[in-house]
């Protein structure tokens, strides 16, 4: 176990060989770099910090079962020369004691990235070597105004490598980053939130962060008590990703074939083809999006109902998932395409993008075109209630606001709500123009959306929420 | 000690790891570069997750995480690095990381760290209570048995489909830190999850086992500690009744609440809110806060006098349940509320140390935690449980006692405000009781209510025979994100005047 470690390119290149050796038919190896480094803040104090490494091999062994065949996983960190023949024994092994597996598929062919031979790319404390300066400042001044700052910034690097047997040698490092901040008055009776992605700390002032939370929480001067209700509400493009990551997660093409999630068909198969809104709504996948770069090839370490092993590798194609507010593509494996009988496989892409089509204007100007109504921040704790009509329940948090008028008026409660985001892409009445968001709720896990605002005439808020 | 019969060794892999020369070079360095305060984690968790679909293995995966970390406090500031390589000299280069890290953060940390005291346990050993290894059981057997509980249900009349997943984790830990403290630790818990599926021309539903995940090995899976052959045979019918049941109408109900749903309620309204980090504010960015704050302790009022709830890490099969918790603290056990009252935090070293006069002990009650070497050691959840009364009332008692109510089995959907206050829950089972006896399912279900309101409603707890402990493998909290498993034991309990929700209506339709 202390052995020698090896290169990400000589691990997958041994590793294969390895395999061949032992007499697998095929074999895929991943090998996923990670490096990532934090600032976490709250009460206006540093809370933790850390700077990390990580560093994971799976490997995949695929042998002849009957006349199918059958596939072995295990995934390690901390491999060396030495464990790295264990590790595709064990795989092979595994292969060999398991039957047939249903989504076996021929390997996915492919040659040598141009950037294969590179190494893999780090991030380290230096990255907040302007922010950090510049957020000890916001926390001064934030005690010297009687304010209460909480946050946290983080930035990591994954790199991946994925080599078969087939022939296919493919590298790509996606930097990722965001940060997320929320201030608080002096008694704490109000707080307010601000959030964004970045992909590498070079476009985020602190200060101008804590400009907008003071700008916010300046709204709470007025507090106004709203009673629960359906009250028309505008969702800002973070309020939207929380909503929309959600259903993003539910198109798994077979849970939908097998009636269990909101894109099922009545009486059986899906929904693919049906307008799921009157509007021209898009929901739209594309690795490549300028901004929030994705990985642009399938990495599965297990399969499931949108995702095969046997597809590691597999190019992922731009796709429309909903479009001029049509149900077109649900996500799939090759294995789970062929059940719902889609042309081609539609697997799972790290990005998303809402729109609708001629949608123009910001949150302000839905501010401004709303008589009376809601202004929200963002959304938290959402949990599917019922998957037959996707129904979500979740709170309002950190700034539910009144609009008078065309202006924001003060500060109103906190609400539990309880709504289907797929019912809103029928119900809103005006959107925005689409805008790179951060979820509050997701965007940890899945930054790399865009979004736009949307007014709902009828937000369902079920009930009252103490929360402040 | 709850140990009885074969006690489990250390797994001998682990043990082959350089695991004391890895840390004397760590806490050596961190030494020499001025940190007051230093401490090391070697860390192996080994995961495997299976799952079939219809009865057919969908996925099958064996996971390693191996490596190691250290943190330290230098100039009154906390500083952490991981890596994975395990070498003396990567274990040196990760005390100059976290030395760095502490330097380049003191400019923004106002507050000088301090750590309350502990007694030091040298070079000392702990096991969970487990029989069966999971990793010691082939593939196949597990594939085998799984595929015939799948079986069982795919072939009743009205189970249309079946998923089945497993999840099983090994954890062996070695930490030692420069106040003397060293220990080795090996942690096993399972998690199973078998839901049958129904559907219908107008509408789907599904089943679920409530069997909980435990700090238990795979004989949890072969029928100690749950009756599988009993529950199996029942979810076919309970899910056709669940079809076939009327919509509840949404009103005001007197409920009987199940174990098997209650510990969730528990575990959101009650142990995430007497997290001292969170009534401070730690969390006030992500998982968020507590209405329960720290000038409350002794005096507010959380439920009714039958509420009496503990925290602990000493629970057997508890999923929270350690020796000896990150920080190197022995596992305790305490009052977190008594006769409705809060009279107690879940805390780490450092809120010890920093509150030691509110909470009336100089000690931490060992809820330090980091769900890897990977990660940073935060306050998390002990077993958090609802005691039963000593000659507490059956179930059936407490059902008898509501003219109009519905008893509540199984959990489903969860979901709680930033500060704890208003919650809403659904189930997997929901029945009707009129005039003290059991009518039949309802479905569309939702409870809703406030913290103290709802625990202020409970009459009543039931004795001893209804105390299951419940709980979850992946509580997630920090930044970054960690999981962490934690066990919740109660009683059935008896709650008057809760908001029912019909959410067919909620949705609008």
């Amino acid at each position: 176990m202390t052995g020698i470690q090896l290169t990400p390119q000589d691990t997958i290149e041994r590793g294969l060989a390895l395999a061949a050796a032992e007499g697998a038919d095929g074999c895929v190896v991943l090998v996923a770099e990670t490096s990532s480094t934090n600032l976490r803040w709250a009460n206006n104090t540093l809370t933790t910090n850390g700077a990390m490494r990580g560093s994971s091999v799976t490997v995949i062994a695929t042998v002849g079962a009957g006349e199918g065949t059958a596939a072995g996983v295990i995934g390690r960190s901390s491999v060396t020369e030495d464990s790295l023949r264990e590790i595709v024994s064990a795989a092979i092994a595994t292969a060999r004691a398991a039957g047939p597996a249903e989504d076996a598929r021929p390997l996915v062919d492919g040659t040598t990235g141009a950037d294969w031979d590179l190494e893999p790319e780090e991030t380290t404390v230096g990255v907040f070597e302007k922010f950090a300066p510049s957020l000890g400042e916001s926390l001064k001044r934030a005690s010297a105004e009687a304010r209460h700052l909480y946050g946290f910034a983080n930035h990591e690097v994954v790199t991946l490598y994925v080599g078969s047997s087939t022939g296919l040698r493919l590298r790509q490092a996606l930097p990722r980053g965001y940060v997320s901040s929320t201030g608080k008055n002096t008694d704490l009776s109000h707080s307010a939130w601000v959030g964004t992605a970045t992909r590498d700390f070079t476009d985020v002032d602190p200060l101008a962060l804590d400009a907008e939370l003071t700008r916010r929480l300046g709204w709470a001067n007025r507090t106004v008590s709203v009673d629960a209700g359906r009250h028309p509400t505008i969702l800002p493009p973070a309020a939207v990703a929380d909503l929309m990551t959600y259903l993003y997660w539910q198109l798994d093409g077979r849970d939908a074939l097998e009636g269990r999630t909101v894109f099922s068909k009545a009486g059986g198969g899906t929904r693919l083809g049906e307008p799921l809104s009157s509007q021209p709504v898009n929901l739209h996948s594309d690795p490549a999006l300028p901004g929030l770069e994705a990985f642009g090839f399938a990495v599965a370490r297990s399969s499931g109902g949108s995702s095969s092993v046997f597809d590691n590798g597999l190019t992922l194609a731009a796709t429309d998932w909903i479009r001029g507010g049509k149900l077109e593509h649900l996500m799939t494996s090759r294995y789970t395409a062929g059940l719902i009988d889609a042309p081609t496989a539609t697997p799972d892409i790290e990005n998303y993008v809402v729109s609708v089509d001629g949608a123009t204007g910001s949150t302000d100007d839905l501010v401004a075109g709303l008589g009376n109504g809601l202004l929200l921040t963002c959304l938290w704790y959402i949990r599917m209630v019922d998957p037959q009509t996707l129904l979500l329940t979740g709170l309002t948090r950190d700034g539910v606001y009144l609009v008078e008028n065309g202006e924001v008026t003060g500060a109103v409660n906190n609400f539990r709500f309880n709504e289907s985001p797929v019912d809103l892409l029928s119900r809103f009445t005006t959107a925005g123009a689409t805008v790179p968001s951060y979820s509050r709720e997701w965007g940890d896990y899945f930054s790399r959306t865009a979004t736009p605002p949307l007014l709902v005439p009828d937000f369902n808020m079920s009930s009252v929420s103490q929360a402040n | 000690m709850y140990r009885v019969g074969v006690v489990p060794d250390i797994d001998a892999s682990f043990l082959a790891l350089p695991r004391q020369e890895l840390a004397a070079a760590a806490l050596q360095r961190a030494r020499d570069l001025g940190a007051t305060f230093a401490e090391f984690r070697l860390e192996r968790i080994r995961s495997e997750s299976i799952s079939l679909r219809d009865s057919v293995l969908e996925s099958a995966k064996d996971d390693e995480d191996l490596g190691l970390a250290v943190r330290v406090i230098h100039d009154g500031t906390w500083g952490f690095a991981a890596g994975v390589a395990l070498t003396t000299d990567e274990a040196v280069i990760l005390a100059e990381q976290a030395v760095n890290m502490a330097q380049v953060s003191r400019p923004i940390n106002a507050e000088t760290i301090e750590l309350a005291d502990e007694p030091t346990y040298d070079d000392v050993t702990w096991i969970s209570s487990y029989e069966i290894d999971p990793f010691s059981v082939p593939r196949a057997e597990k594939v085998a048995l799984l595929t015939d509980y799948s079986d069982r249900l795919l072939k009743a009349e009205g189970v249309a489909h079946m998923s089945v997943h497993v999840a099983t984790i090994h954890e062996c830990k070695y930490y030692a830190n420069t106040a003397g403290t060293s220990y080795t630790q090996q942690r096993v818990r399972i998690g199973p999850d078998i839901t049958a599926h129904a559907v219908a021309e107008d509408r789907f539903d599904s089943m679920s086992s409530t069997a909980p995940p435990a700090g238990r090995g795979w004989e949890y899976m072969t029928g100690t500690g749950w009756n599988w052959d009993e529950e199996l045979a029942q979810i076919p019918a309970w899910l056709a009744e669940k079809m076939a049941a009327p919509t509840v109408e949404a009103g005001t109900y007197d409920v009987v609440i199940d174990p098997s749903n209650l510990w969730l309620t528990i575990h959101e309204s009650i142990g995430h809110a007497t997290e001292l980090d969170r009534a401070l504010g730690y969390e006030a960015n992500y998982a968020g806060t507590s209405f329960a704050t720290l000038d409350q302790l002794g005096t507010l009022k959380y439920g009714s006098p039958a509420m009496h709830v503990t925290g602990d890490r000493t629970a057997e099969h508890g999923l929270s349940t350690v020796g000896y918790d990150d920080e190197g603290v022995a596992g305790q056990q305490w009052d977190l509320v008594k006769d409705g009252i809060l009279v107690g935090y879940q805390v780490d070293r450092r809120m010890a140390k920093k509150n030691e006069d509110v909470l009336g002990t100089p000690r931490s009650n060992g809820c330090a935690y980091a769900d890897s070497s990977g990660h940073i050691p935060i306050q998390r959840m002990a077993n958090v449980s609802l005691q039963p009364a000593p000659d507490g009332p059956s179930t059936e008692e407490l059902i008898s006692r509501v003219r109009n109510g519905i008893y509540i089995v199984g959990d489903k959907s969860w979901s709680i405000d930033m500060q704890r206050y208003n919650f809403q829950f659904t189930g997997q089972r929901f029945y009707k009781i009129t005039d003290g006896k059991l009518e039949g399912q309802l479905r569309d279900v939702a409870y809703q209510a406030t913290t103290t309101d709802f625990w202020g409603s409970m009459e009543a707890v039931g004795g001893p025979q209804t105390y299951v402990l419940g709980g979850a493998l992946n509580c997630g909290k920090a930044e970054p994100g960690q999981s962490g498993a934690v066990s919740h034991g109660c009683p059935s309990a008896l709650f008057r005047g809760v908001r029912i929700l019909n959410t067919t209506q909620e949705a609008g339709r």
